[in-house]
């Protein structure tokens, strides 16, 4: 249990960093590179959310007898 | 108790996204599908304990395991389906929300019509001629 609340930390954390970065580069006049940084950001965060996404449904076949 | 812990760690995760909506929507939405997908791994070994009880009382009644398997199924479909549609819901997307919901609907009655026909056969049979 206390690991998922470290890992939406993480994530929230990673979101308000994208989001600082993204606005300073916009200010600095590199709006690309802010839209790249956004988008890697985002697929980090996608990363680790599939991740227990794909343990939760390992669970879920495993427990409701999903042999098929 | 572990209630506190999942109010506090859903109370958590709402301001966090709530905190995140104005910046970034998507982060949002990842967290709260990271909320709901910890919160049910929390609660996944308690309901293996809970059907590993109704498979017992099941083969002590010595009911046809088919039965009792499809039934299983159909309760981890209903509540992937429904795990699904609520997500894509929440994240604004109604139309494929119902979609999910009509293809969980779909895959459940496929797998119950084997215990629909048996049913109807021993209904018939009941019936004197």
């Amino acid at each position: 249990m206390g690991l998922d609340v470290n890992a939406v930390f993480q994530i929230a954390g990673l979101g308000i960093i994208v989001a600082m970065l993204h606005t300073v580069l916009k200010m600095i006049g590199k709006e690309d590179y802010a839209h790249w940084v956004t988008l890697l950001g985002f697929v980090v965060a996608l990363f680790m959310v599939i991740t227990l996404l794909d343990d939760l449904f390992q669970k879920v076949k495993g427990v409701f007898l999903f042999q098929n | 108790m572990e209630i506190i812990q999942i109010v506090g760690f859903g109370l958590v995760a709402a301001f966090l996204a709530l905190v995140l909506k104005e910046q970034k929507a998507n982060f949002a939405f990842l967290i709260t599908l990271m909320v709901g997908a910890g919160i049910f791994l929390f609660l996944i070994d308690k309901i293996g304990q809970v059907i590993a009880m109704l498979q017992r009382l099941a083969i002590n009644a010595n009911v046809n395991m088919i039965y009792v398997e499809t039934l299983l199924k159909i309760i981890g479909i209903a509540y992937i389906a429904e795990f699904g549609a609520q997500i894509t819901r929440d994240a604004g997307q109604g139309a494929i929300a119902s979609k999910i919901e009509l293809g969980g609907k779909i895959l459940i009655i496929v797998m119950a019509i084997p215990i629909l026909t048996v049913i109807i056969e021993t209904v018939l049979t009941l019936i004197p001629k």
